[in-house]
C-alpha cells in the first residue's frame, strides 16, 4: 500500500522509525522502543519518558487553555486527570491546537467520574464554541437599517447569511449563568438559576460575546443559520414557544452580531 | 558567502511594507498577545518578534489583529512548530498551504521550522520529535525542505533540535546531516544554542565541539533559551529544553563565542511558558543586543572569511 510505503512500513525499515517510536508517546503501558537508546549504551527510559510527558502534558495543558471555566468548576485535579484519559484515547488529528477538543465535551458527558455534574458538558461546548468564534474570519454584521428597508410584503422571504462566529448551544440546564461566572477572573456566588439556558456566541468584533437566548430564540436562529427564511423561522419559533417574541428577538439578534448580511431572495 | 548576506532580511522583492527595518544585527524576542499593551505603551521600536505559525492560522479575530499592529511596526520572524519536516510521511499539503498564506500575508523576514517530527499518520503529538540521522532520512527531509521552499518561494532556516535519546540506526552525526540537507536544498540553518547546549549534555559531547563542526556560515538567526534540570536512567543530569525560565550561563557564553566569531546574527530570546512580564523578557533581549553591538564591527564579521 502506497501510504505504508510513505510513512515506513513496507521500505524494507529504513525510514520505519516513526512506527517505532510512537506507539507508547501515549501508553503508558508500553516499553521503551527498542530502536532508541542513551549514548554510550546508556538506558533510555527515563530519555524516552521525556517526550511522553511532553506530549501528554502539552496537550492536557492545551485542553485547560481552551476550556478554562470547566477547568475551574472540576478543580486543576481533577480536570486534569479527566484530561489525561481524554489526550490519550483521543489525541489531536490537526497541528492546529486550537482545533482540539471537539470531543472533549462528549467525553465529559460519559466520564463516569462527572456524572455529578451533568450540566458539565454544556459548559465545555460553550467554550469550544468561544473558541471557534474567537478564531472566526472577520466580517462585518448586518446594520438594523438593512433589515428596515425591506418592503414589508417581503420581510417573510428573507433569508440571513450567517457570521461566521456565530454559535448556539442548547442546554437544558442553567449553562450561560454556570459558564459567566467562572470563565471571569471574579469571584463565583452561588448560582440560582435553574432553568434551561440556551447559549448564543457571537463576536461582533474583537471580543467574543456569550448570551442566553430567550424562549424560542435557539430555534428561531437556528432556522434562520440553516437559510431557511424568516418566515418559516418565526413559525418554527411560535411552535416551540408561545412566549416568543418576535420583535425582541429580531433587535436581540442584530444587537448580537448572529449574521452578516441579507439574502432578500432577489436572484440579481 | 556570510552569513549576513546568505538568507534575505527583506521580501525577496524587496518590497518590505513599511515602516518596517531590517532584521539584520538584532536581538528579538517571541511574541506574546499578554505584552501587547506593553508593548504598544513603549512606543519605541528596536529589535524583532518571532511568532509560532500555527497559532496564526485561523480565520481572523484577534489573533491577527494582534500580528497586524506588531507586523506593522517591527520585522517579524515566522517560526513554523509543526509542519513534521523530519518525518518519513508526506507533508500536510493543507498545512503548508496555510504557511504559505501566512508567509505571503506578513512578509516575514525570516522563516523558520525545525529539524524534527510531530504527526505519524493521523496524530499529531504537540513535540519535536528525534529522527535517526541516515542516508534515508536525509534524502526524506531534504524532499520535504525543498517543498516547503517551492511553496514559499524563498528559503527557510532549519533549526537544529534538543534530543534526549538517539537511534541506533543513526549513521552520521547531527552536523554531517545537517550539513547535507543545507548542501541538497540550499536552506540557512537556525541555530538554536539553548538545544545545542542540551543535547551536548544529554549525549556526553562538547558544544564547542559541535560548533566548530557546525555549517555555521549558513546561519541566519540563532536562538536562545532556558532549559529545566532533570536525571536519566544512570543519575547524570538530563537537560529539558523548556523555554520557561532566563537563557542559562553556559548558554550565553556560547552565544558570545559563536557571535564574536560570525559576526551580529539576528538572535531571538524565546520565552514560551512561565512568561514573565515584558520588562523582563526585553531585558533578556537586550543583553542580547549588548553583546551584538560589541561585535557588529565589519573586521570581526571578516573573521567568518579568515577561518575558512
Amino acid at each position: 500500500m502506497l501510504v505504508d510505503e510513505r510513512i515506513g512500513r513496507r521500505d524494507g525499515g529504513r525510514l520505519s522509525f516513526a512506527v517505532a517510536f510512537s506507539p507508547a508517546l501515549l501508553d503508558p503501558q508500553s516499553e521503551t522502543p527498542a530502536a532508541v537508546t542513551g549514548p554510550n549504551e546508556k538506558a533510555a527510559v527515563r530519555r524516552y519518558n521525556v517526550y511522553r510527558n511532553n506530549v501528554t502534558v502539552s496537550l492536557i495543558d492545551a485542553l485547560a487553555a481552551i476550556f478554562p471555566a470547566t477547568q475551574r468548576i472540576t478543580g486543576v485535579e481533577f480536570f486534569r486527570a479527566m484530561a489525561r484519559f481524554h489526550v490519550r484515547a483521543t489525541p489531536p488529528t490537526s497541528p492546529l491546537l486550537f482545533e482540539y477538543g471537539r470531543d472533549f465535551p462528549g467525553f465529559i458527558e460519559r466520564y463516569e467520574y462527572a456524572r455529578s455534574m451533568p450540566w458539565l458538558a454544556d459548559i465545555a461546548r460553550i467554550e469550544r464554541a468561544w473558541l471557534d468564534a474567537y478564531h472566526a474570519a472577520d466580517m462585518e454584521t448586518l446594520r438594523p437599517e438593512a433589515l428596515a428597508s425591506i418592503p414589508p410584503e417581503r420581510l417573510s422571504d428573507v433569508i440571513f447569511v450567517p457570521h461566521p462566529a456565530t454559535r448556539i448551544v442548547c442546554s437544558e440546564f442553567p449553562a450561560v449563568s454556570i459558564f459567566v461566572p467562572n470563565r471571569s477572573e471574579g469571584p463565583v456566588d452561588p448560582i440560582v438559576a435553574v432553568a434551561p439556558q440556551d447559549a448564543l456566541i457571537t463576536r461582533p468584533g474583537l471580543e467574543v460575546v456569550v448570551r442566553h437566548l430567550p424562549p424560542g430564540g435557539a430555534i428561531f436562529l437556528a432556522c434562520l443559520i440553516s437559510g431557511r427564511t424568516l418566515g418559516q423561522a418565526v413559525s418554527a419559533a411560535f411552535e416551540a414557544s408561545t412566549a416568543f417574541d418576535l420583535p425582541a428577538n429580531i433587535a436581540g439578534m442584530i444587537e448580537a452580531g448572529v449574521f452578516t448580511a441579507i439574502d432578500s431572495g432577489d436572484p440579481g | 558567502m556570510s552569513a549576513m548576506r546568505k538568507l534575505p532580511d527583506s521580501h525577496p522583492t524587496g518590497r518590505l511594507r513599511p515602516p518596517s527595518y531590517a532584521i539584520a544585527g538584532l536581538a528579538g524576542t517571541s511574541f506574546k498577545h499578554a505584552h501587547l499593551p506593553a508593548i504598544l505603551a513603549e512606543g519605541t521600536r528596536d529589535g524583532f518578534f518571532e511568532v509560532h505559525a500555527e497559532n496564526y492560522m485561523g480565520a481572523g479575530g484577534p489573533p491577527h489583529h494582534a500580528l497586524e499592529q506588531i507586523r506593522r511596526d517591527y520585522p517579524l520572524s515566522l517560526h513554523g512548530v509543526a509542519m513534521s519536516i523530519g518525518g518519513p510521511q508526506p507533508l500536510d499539503r493543507n498545512h503548508l498551504e496555510r504557511f504559505r498564506a501566512l508567509a505571503e500575508r506578513y512578509e516575514p523576514a525570516v522563516v523558520s521550522e525545525h529539524l524534527a517530527w510531530s504527526t505519524h499518520e493521523t496524530t499529531y503529538f504537540n513535540d519535536l520529535l528525534p529522527l535517526p540521522y541516515t542516508e534515508a532520512t536525509l534524502s526524506r527531509v531534504s524532499e520535504h525542505v525543498d517543498e516547503v521552499q517551492q511553496a514559499i518561494r524563498r528559503p527557510i532556516l532549519l533549526e537544529n533540535p534538543s534530543t534526549y535519546v538517539v537511534f541506533r540506526e543513526s549513521a552520521m552525526s547531527e552536523t554531517d546531516f545537517i550539513r547535507g540537507i543545507v548542501r541538497r536544498t540550499g536552506c540557512g540553518l537556525l541555530l538554536d544554542l539553548n538545544n545545542v547546549f542540551v543535547s551536548a549534555t544529554n549525549h556526553g559531547y562538547s558544544a564547542l565541539d559541535y560548533l566548530s563542526d557546525f555549517p555555521i556560515e549558513h546561519v541566519g538567526e540563532i536562538h536562545l533559551a532556558g532549559h529545566a534540570e532533570q536525571v536519566d536512567d544512570e543519575g547524570d543530569r538530563l537537560l529539558i529544553d523548556s523555554h520557561d525560565g532566563p537563557v542559562a550561563g553556559a548558554v550565553w557564553k556560547l552565544f558570545e563565542i559563536v557571535v564574536s566569531r560570525c559576526g551580529p546574527i539576528p538572535t531571538l530570546v524565546e520565552w514560551d511558558s512561565n512568561i514573565p512580564d515584558w520588562p523582563v523578557l526585553k531585558a533578556e533581549a537586550g543583553a542580547a543586543q549588548q553583546i551584538l553591538d560589541r561585535h557588529a564591527t565589519p573586521v570581526t564579521s571578516g573573521k567568518v572569511h579568515a577561518r575558512r
